[in-house]
């Protein structure tokens, strides 16, 4: 919509001021506000999944130690390295706008663009991996890889443990453990005050040194889960949110590709410059929350 | 004459350009306003045909018109399109849009585009909804608790488009909330200091805080859901290890909040109308406004009172529970500051005015019976009963939307510039008020007495218990009838108002704030140079017009910003 031929005031109008703003400066800090804004919704959005994190992991803490051992450090600390690498030539990239460098704005942006696909072809490689492994979330995680010869983990004369032989198993174990201990005495909990059952609470007596002394931090685990009696029961659930976090991450750098493209197109056509660098300073930071939320997903996953 | 703004050429909003495409790909506020308007009550109207389906099949014991199946579908539909199509988007994102930027003097939102996209992309999530019906239907109540949502051989096949639908809706309130924080931030004009703000703006302030914090996760445990409906990954089946009641968590998380959402630009509608039509200063401005602050913050604080009954710890219950009560304090706050505004004014018993003591009344009501429910023991017997639902029509219907019937003919004469028919306006308000406690009141009897929502049929009972909860129902189906023919009064001499209605003068109600200082209709862009303002409270500069039968300002008191110079 042109509103040009209505009155303002304004001698000068400069071209990307809206017609309800008095100046270029309150335009500005406008769309900045709103950009912060933005990424509010967005942390909050993995708010969601980072507290759906710490509810499982503080409920099966076992789950995590267990599937991280599966995820590759390596590339996690790549994909790391090339995302804050992207985010450094990104805010280079905004400071060169301000500055006017018309070329060394394309370089970065184009630098900025190369890291996020960088990002997604590693990101590709961890995702096939788990495929073609079969090691997937929900129920999919108990079939066997669709493809066993080319499973690296796969053994052909180890048996598949399914889940109701792993309940068998880890319900022996209890008993064995509890015919040497005295019985409990029976007297009334805390829960039984209220009408209202308690709520249900995670596996007591987790043991994280009986977990790293099966698999030792570090050394890749060498069996595949299917077939591994020391699997926790449920451990498809670590990969249900880490395919959710990761995925959505990734749908976000995608978004992020499409964003630097326009910017890449936008800046080639010239259009920014010390006057105007808007666009570039919000794409900018929308990029960096991106980074910020690698930065966390990161050690949450491979790390701890 | 006496307006602040008149366009040269004498065009409005309205005429400014023409053609259907110039409405659709709009990008003044106004017309994106008045297109939410158009389709909210579109929905009002299709979730209002669904709730007198229930109710009339809810006359007899047995389930006489629909199958239980059936049923489920029709108070399914009729939740989700109340909540989600009606009342979330119906005051900020219709009456908002319109209001919000002439009352700071702006000429627009901040970023009219992105309005203008929120509202397609409500459209299209109206569209996707309507898809649902198409792929199955949809039984699961409005809320998608688990396993009703996730299992796939009972639930029906419109869960996944109805989640996406809700999906999209939830980012189009979010785009709107960030557009009124970002337009209150940036576009106040010279002279309005926060404190000299209108009380709506506050209360779409606090309102779009909780929109923009809230919304999103809603959009992240829809999406989960879909994905565990989607591929059965079982974050919310105990089967695999997951936790449906981690479902409820995340859910109210936003839901709670969303009642908020719903009630707090009601409450500001109401402060501009029983200020304006009392003619009196509105008493306790900063308890107002801060009580809008405070409510949108406890409000996030809430949401485990919906969960008293589903294995939540004792501890958290009774935490949840006292949360709960404090809500009450900013809420009876803003209600004993309208009182006392009314003390000693002149009130003009206008049909906005009467909405807004209706409001007082049935807000009332609805606040206090939320006590039973946040009570632990009570909430033991009430919970999932008719007293639920009678509770939560109290406030979100009653309430809300009473309100946002009230702010709609408070400025009914500035969006389309023609006054309606003051005595059916009275007329028409007074069988809605009268139709919505007999439909609702019956409601808290049969809920204390352990009627059960959602259930399509209350025969399976002893013949006495059979006997009275007819009787109650009945009443409520009566009531409910009423209502209707209430509300097709009301859009009866609305719409005869814009082709036969007298022309509205600029200020018909004696309000002070900007919007009633610029044409009714408003010219395009609103004002040609950015007004100054004083106290928007303080209508003792504004004196009855004979000639332009409206309020003009006294030629004895200077206009703000003139005061200097003169």
């Amino acid at each position: 919509m042109s509103h040009s031929h209505e009155q303002h005031g304004h001698g000068d109008h400069p071209e990307h001021l809206g017609h309800h703003w008095d100046n270029v400066q309150q335009q500005f800090e406008a769309s900045k506000l709103g950009m912060w804004l933005f990424l509010a919704t967005e942390v909050l959005l993995f708010g969601g999944l980072f507290v759906a994190y710490a509810v499982w992991r503080g409920n099966n803490p076992e789950l995590y130690a267990y599937g991280s051992e599966y995820l590759d450090v390596t590339m996690g600390a790549i994909n790391t390295t090339i995302l804050i690498l992207s985010s450094l030539t990104m805010a280079m990239a905004v400071t060169y706008a301000q500055l006017n460098r018309q070329t060394a704005l394309l370089v970065c942006l184009i630098l900025t663009f190369l890291g996020a696909c960088g990002f997604m072809i590693v990101k590709y490689f961890e995702y096939a991996d788990k495929i073609q492994e079969g090691i997937l979330p929900g129920a999919a995680f108990y079939e066997p890889p669709a493809n066993l010869e080319a499973s690296k983990y796969w053994n052909p004369d180890l048996p598949i443990i399914d889940r109701e032989t792993l309940l068998a198993l880890r319900i022996q174990e209890a008993e064995r453990e509890r015919e040497g201990r005295p019985a409990q005495i029976d007297r009334p909990r805390f829960g039984e005050v209220s009408s209202v059952a308690p709520a249900a609470v995670g596996p007591a007596g987790f043991d994280p040194d009986a977990v790293r002394a099966r698999h030792v931090r570090g050394e890749k685990s060498n069996v595949h889960p299917l077939q591994d009696p020391n699997r926790p029961i449920n451990a498809h659930m670590f990969f249900n949110i880490y395919f959710m976090m990761t995925g959505l991450h990734g749908i976000h750098v995608l978004v992020g590709m499409i964003v630097i493209g326009w910017l890449i197109y936008r800046a080639a056509l010239g259009h920014f410059g010390s006057d105007y660098f808007t666009p570039v300073d919000l794409g900018g930071l929308y990029w960096h929350i991106v980074d910020l939320i690698w930065i966390f997903l990161f050690p949450l996953f491979y790390l701890i | 004459m006496s307006t602040l703004s008149t366009h040269p050429s004498g065009t409005n909003y309205l005429n400014h350009t023409r053609g259907i495409m110039s409405w659709i790909f709009t990008l003044d506020h106004k017309r994106i306003g008045m297109m939410y308007l158009f389709s909210v009550l579109l929905s009002f109207f299709a979730g209002g045909m669904l709730a007198v389906l229930i109710r009339l099949q809810l006359w007899t014991p047995e389930a006489s018109l629909f199958t239980q199946d059936q049923y489920n579908q029709i108070f399914t539909l009729h939740g989700a399109i109340m909540v989600f199509l009606v009342i979330i988007p119906s005051i900020p994102a219709a009456l908002g849009n319109f209001v919000l930027p002439i009352m700071l003097g702006a000429k627009d939102v901040a970023f009219p585009r992105l309005n203008l996209f929120s509202y397609h992309l409500w459209v299209f999530g109206a569209l996707v909804f309507l898809l649902a019906l198409f792929t199955g239907g949809l039984d699961t109540g409005w809320t998608f608790y688990t396993p009703y949502s996730t299992d796939t051989d009972s639930a029906m096949g419109g869960v996944i488009p109805a989640l996406t639908a809700v999906f999209i809706l939830g980012f189009s309130s979010i785009f709107t909330g960030m557009n009124f924080i970002v337009t209150i931030h940036r576009l106040r004009p010279p002279g309005m200091t926060w404190f000299r703000m209108p009380l709506f703006l506050w209360a779409i302030y606090a309102t779009a805080i909780i929109q923009v914090l809230a919304t999103p996760v809603l959009g992240i445990t829809l999406m989960l859901l879909a994905v565990e409906r989607a591929f059965g990954i079982g974050i919310f089946d105990p089967a695999l290890g997951g936790d449906p009641v981690l479902y409820q968590h995340f859910f109210w998380f936003y839901s709670h909040p969303a009642v908020y959402i719903m009630i707090l630009p009601a409450m500001g509608i109401i402060s501009e109308l029983i200020s304006v039509h009392s003619h009196k200063h509105i008493f306790g401005y900063k308890f107002i406004a801060f009580s809008s602050i405070a409510i949108a913050i406890f409000g996030f604080l809430v949401w485990g009172h919906h969960m008293f009954t589903s294995g939540q710890s004792a501890l958290m219950n009774v935490i949840f529970s006292a949360i709960t009560f404090s809500v009450s304090i900013p809420s009876a706050i803003k209600v004993f500051n309208w009182l006392a505004t009314m003390y000693k004014g002149s009130i003009s018993l206008n049909t906005p005015m009467l909405y807004a003591l209706s409001f007082i009344f049935i807000f009332s009501i609805g606040g206090l019976t939320g006590l039973h429910l946040g009570t632990l023991a009570t909430d033991i017997h009430l919970h999932d009963t008719y007293f639920v639902v009678a509770h939560f029509h109290y406030v979100m219907m009653g309430s809300a939307l009473l309100a946002m019937i009230g702010g709609m003919h408070h400025w009914w004469p500035k969006m389309t510039g023609k006054m309606y028919n003051e005595f059916w306006g009275r007329i028409g308000c007074g069988l809605v008020f009268l139709g919505f406690n007999l439909t609702f009141f019956p409601q808290f009897m049969l809920g204390s007495q352990g009627m059960p929502r959602r259930y399509a049929q209350y025969d399976d009972y002893l013949p006495e218990t059979v006997q009275l909860f007819e009787f109650y129902h009945q009443l409520s189906t009566i009531g409910s009838l009423v209502m209707a023919v209430g509300f097709f009064l009301t859009a009866g001499y609305l719409l005869h108002s814009i082709f036969f209605g007298k022309r509205a003068p600029a200020n018909p109600w004696g309000g002070r704030s900007l919007e009633w200082q610029c044409a009714s209709p408003p010219p395009h862009d609103n004002f040609a140079e950015t007004p100054t303002v004083g106290d928007c409270y303080d209508f003792s500069v504004l004196e009855w017009n004979e000639q332009e039968q409206g309020y003009t300002w006294r030629e004895d008191v200077p206009r703000p910003g003139e005061e200097r110079t003169a």
